[in-house]
């Protein structure tokens, strides 16, 4: 079975994969880390999104012996020394989140998006997350919170 | 202190887990030496099976076991219990099939579970059903309410003449006849209540765990009830008695009602944990959460409306066929009947009402309660057939509404469908959305609208619902076949911090924080020192759950109770610290005080005495603070109030924009604002997904067509609007917080309302009604066909 070395939230790792291991599954079963969810088997929900070598994906649908090398951001890299990421703050300020389990993808594809532009609108927002599904908030908490969670960062 | 207590909109504690990737829901847990479990599904909707071959599946690398129904017969494993029995009008019962765990002669819908294969991975147990044989012979196939009635059609039971479950009715028939008889005009309207699938976030798992050494079981598993799982599958399926089997639902990730039931995979791991022993895990795919959980509504019903010259409502007539699926869910014969007639007197003075409900049985999966679960059809009947009947009286439809509510000083009003309303005020949730939504400066957005050429309307509904199921004595005179009471354990510790252990379970709506405002408000605590448990019979004294929004009603109720035992006893113990009488102390912000003296013990110094007694009246009262309540409702709590969607149709493409809702409830007491706005706007946009864009549908060979997330059309960010959610509250008359329940009114209010803005906005086509989901096509093709009409 082939090997696999990454770099995961800034430290090494390394597994041994079936040539057909998803990324996602590389992550929570060998890695432990349980943060990154599946919500389907179509690559919709984006419940598993995840930044390879700075750029959100969902880990779904990559092999992980195609990140051999990469850096990979997930979302329990996200926070620092104790202190939540402003996005991440905004999240909860805001009542972003419910039952949690969409909220990873949302909080690491609302980073992307807030890298690529510093100040969307709410139309722009609102079509952005056009791959992350939410069945609890109806998205108008995300929103906001991604609104404010950009509006912080540019602060910063 | 900050004001954390009711009223506040205390930020969620729940929330740093889930932010950080710290949650533990099932599929994160994973214990030691532990298999996988792949369930093999029938795919085909009807068939005889005659002949299974597990032998290849069974020396695949890396499988542990192969069972099929045939291996669980020698441990008689039962089939999965119906908590609710309906009667037909003549009294008999229900036609109640058994539902076996895994199928042994015969399967009825694509996905019933045939065989189950254990493995040492995932992608082992997988590729290993896929040797699995299984010889069916294909059976004719019933899908629709309209095939399962037809006359001469095959049938899914044998037993279940013309496929039906039961015949029901409420209400006097002879009185609705006689009403109509002299009836001014009469409104008639037939419609579908689509069929949805629930798709919670986190598809269902589950992970059987057996321990050799003390025989005890555990199955972690995605519920809103773990109790109740815990009773039935133990009593009903395994035969395991309660002592030796612990059901753990950890953070679960929604639940919409999907997850009240007890399903078959639930039972599987743990009956195969012990076979193997080993810990068993299942987690379902998406693709096998569509062909598994239970669905919702699927109703199609024809209803009259009789009026008097005045627009009075005189009398309601109703017929609905209500589509169950290939056997009973836990609860699915009460959701069209109990929950759903019973609520059609709607907020109105209708003094005669009759509705007959016909439940059948088709080739597709089960049917059960979805949010709101039979509310949502009953208020989607008569706030539709509301705005008909104004356009039959040519009244307007806010006027008709109004001169029909039930006023404020009639109640507690008993309806004429055996349920009685404590409180509300129908008027004020009107008067306040419709200022809110700017009714009144409609027509000039309108006008503004028609000079872009798009297509305008507005639409309103006046809702109500049923919660905090229920007073156990009532519901088991409806058929329940449990109780429905709720229990807390208020668990003082030591030093005065507080873990209370609830019956209830949050999947996303905020427990942890909305309970432990509730603790801080009447014990004086900092919410930090409040801790709230829930979903571990392990840990739990008892519980009924989550779901029909009792939690607070129900559960609230009865950790305000528990408190009231503490209080009581701390009154005690500080009444022997201060050498005082019990009856001059008062207990208030968190401190027990001699009346009218200055001298008082905290909380915490009361608590510290009770588990260290060296100075405590010990032959008088026992030591620890530890209380619990059981606390079951004196009645239904009844959440009501009005909903406002305008939209925008394109009449070249028929896709319609929703440009404002806005939505006043009444949900009684409030405890957390910024929870309760969220559970409306999630249940808003559920509802904005029945009306708009969701749809269940199997084609005639009885196969799903909307099997994935690519072929349902699941609300996203792109195709909703912000949602306006304001408040007015009449206090539930007959629980100690007067809270009555927001989780499903959004879900309940906004289809109706959106459906009369679209039949508003395509008023000048003389179209007259148009059926949910009110998609692009279905405008479309709603225009073309009126447009030769509208030329001629």
């Amino acid at each position: 079975m082939p090997q696999v070395s990454l770099t995961v939230n800034g430290k090494p790792a390394s597994a041994e994969v079936e040539n057909r291991t998803l990324l996602v599954q590389l992550l929570r079963e060998k890695l432990g880390l349980t943060g990154t969810h599946v919500g389907c088997d179509t690559s919709q929900c984006g419940a598993c999104v995840v930044h390879v070598d700075g750029t959100a994906i969902k880990s779904c649908t990559i092999l992980a012996v195609q990140v051999q090398g990469a850096q990979v951001l997930t979302i329990e890299g996200v926070a620092k020394d104790g202190k939540l990421h402003p996005m991440q703050e905004a999240f909860r300020e805001n009542h972003g989140l419910q039952c949690g389990f969409c909220t990873p993808g949302m909080v690491m594809s609302a980073l992307d998006l807030v890298k690529n532009n510093p100040s969307p609108n709410e139309r722009q927002i609102r079509e952005y997350l056009e791959g992350n599904l939410c069945r609890c908030t109806g998205y108008h908490n995300i929103v906001k919170s991604i609104e404010a969670g950009a509006a912080a960062m540019r602060g910063r | 202190m900050a004001h954390n207590g009711i009223g506040a909109s205390v930020r969620r504690k729940e929330d740093l887990r889930f932010l950080t990737g710290r949650g533990n829901y099932v599929d994160d847990i994973n214990r030691p030496g532990q298999l996988y479990a792949h369930i093999v599904r029938s795919p085909h909707p009807h068939a005889a099976i005659r002949r299974i071959d597990t032998a290849k599946a069974a020396r695949a690398p890396g499988v542990a076991a192969v069972f099929t129904g045939a291996d669980m017969a020698p441990d008689k494993i039962g089939g999965l219990p119906c908590g609710w029995g309906v009667k037909n009008k003549d009294g008999s019962p229900m036609k109640e099939p058994t539902h076996p765990v895994l199928a042994v002669d015969r399967v009825r819908h694509v996905g019933d579970p045939v065989a189950v294969v254990i493995a040492e991975t995932r992608a082992a147990a997988r590729d290993a059903a896929e040797l699995i044989d299984v010889d069916y012979k294909e059976l004719p196939v019933i899908t629709t309410i309209a095939d399962a009635a037809r006359k001469g059609a095959a049938l899914v039971w044998d037993d279940a003449a013309g496929n039906v479950c039961y015949d029901w009715q409420i209400g006097d028939k002879d009185a609705v006849d006689a009403a109509f008889a002299k009836a001014h005009k009469v409104a008639r309207l037939d419609l579908v209540n689509n069929r949805l699938v629930p798709n919670a976030m986190e598809p269902r798992a589950a992970i059987g765990d057996f321990d050799p050494g003390t025989g005890d079981y555990t199955l972690y598993t995605t519920s809103q009830n773990p109790h109740v799982i815990r009773l039935l599958m133990g009593a009903y399926v395994l035969h395991l008695p309660e002592h030796k089997l612990r059901v753990v639902a950890p953070d679960v990730g929604g639940g919409f009602g999907s997850k009240i039931y007890h399903y078959a995979e639930e039972a599987i791991v743990t009956w195969a944990a012990a076979k193997v022993n080993k810990p068993v895990k299942w987690t379902a795919d998406r693709s096998e959460s569509f062909l598994s959980d239970a669905h919702g509504r699927d109703h199609v019903t024809h209803a009259e409306l009789a009026l008097d010259k005045d627009g009075k409502f005189l009398a309601l007539r109703v017929a609905t066929q209500a589509n169950l699926g290939a056997y009973l869910s836990t609860f699915a014969p009460a959701i069209p009947t109990w929950l759903y007639a019973t609520l059609l007197a709607g907020v109105y003075t209708t003094p005669a009402i009759y509705c007959e409900v016909k439940a059948v049985f088709t080739n597709t999966v089960p049917v059960d309660a979805y949010r709101g679960a039979g509310r949502p059809e009953a208020s989607y009947l008569l706030e539709r057939l509301a705005d008909v009947a104004a356009a039959e009286m040519k009244m307007d439809r806010v006027d008709i509404r109004r001169r029909n509510f039930i006023p404020n000083t009639a109640f507690p009003y008993q309806t004429p469908v055996a349920v009685q309303y404590d409180s509300g005020d129908y008027q004020a949730t009107l008067d306040q959305a419709l200022k809110a939504a700017d009714w009144a400066g409609f027509a000039a957005r309108k006008a503004e609208a028609t000079r872009r050429g798009k297509l305008r309307g507005i639409g309103v509904s006046t809702y109500i619902e049923a919660c905090g199921v229920a007073p156990s004595n009532v519901a088991g005179a409806l058929g329940a076949r449990a109780g429905l009471y709720e229990v807390a354990n208020v668990r003082v510790n030591p030093t005065g911090s507080v873990t209370v252990l609830t019956g209830n379970h949050s999947h996303g709506q905020g427990h942890e924080t909305t309970f432990a405002q509730l603790v801080a408000e009447r014990l004086g605590l900092p919410i930090e020192n409040v801790d709230i448990v829930h979903g571990d019979t392990g840990r739990i004294p008892f519980g009924m759950g989550t779901y029909g929004s009792r939690s607070l009603a129900v559960g609230g109720s009865a950790l305000v109770k528990a408190m009231d035992k503490v209080i009581a006893k701390g009154k005690k113990i500080a009444a022997h610290l201060l050498e005082a009488s019990e009856g001059d102390i008062e207990f208030k912000d968190g401190k027990f005080s001699v009346a009218g003296t200055d001298r008082s013990k905290t909380f915490g110094d009361v608590a510290l005495a009770a588990y260290v007694p060296h100075n405590y009246p010990l032959d008088v009262l026992e030591p620890g603070l530890d209380e619990t309540a059981f606390y079951d409702p004196k009645n239904f709590t009844f959440p009501a109030g009005c909903h406002v969607a305008e939209v925008e149709i394109d009449p070249d493409t028929g896709i319609t924009q929703i440009v404002n809702f806005t939505a006043c409830d009444d949900v009684g007491r409030v405890i957390n604002p910024m929870i309760v706005e969220g559970q409306v706007q999630g249940g808003v946009a559920q509802g904005i997904g029945q009306a708009l864009l969701e749809n269940c549908i199997y084609d005639s060979t009885g196969h799903l067509l909307t099997g994935s997330m690519q072929d349902y059309c699941m609300p996203r960010a792109d195709n909703l609007p912000n949602v306006s959610v304001a408040t007015h509250a009449t206090l539930c008359t007959h629980n100690p917080l007067g809270v009555k329940g927001c989780g499903e009114v959004g879900s309940i209010g906004s289809p109706p309302a959106l459906i009369n803005a679209m039949v508003d906005a395509l008023g000048d086509y003389g179209i007259r009604h148009i059926e949910m989901p009110a998609t692009p096509q279905r405008v479309w093709q709603a225009i073309q066909s009126a447009k030769p009409a509208q030329a001629a």
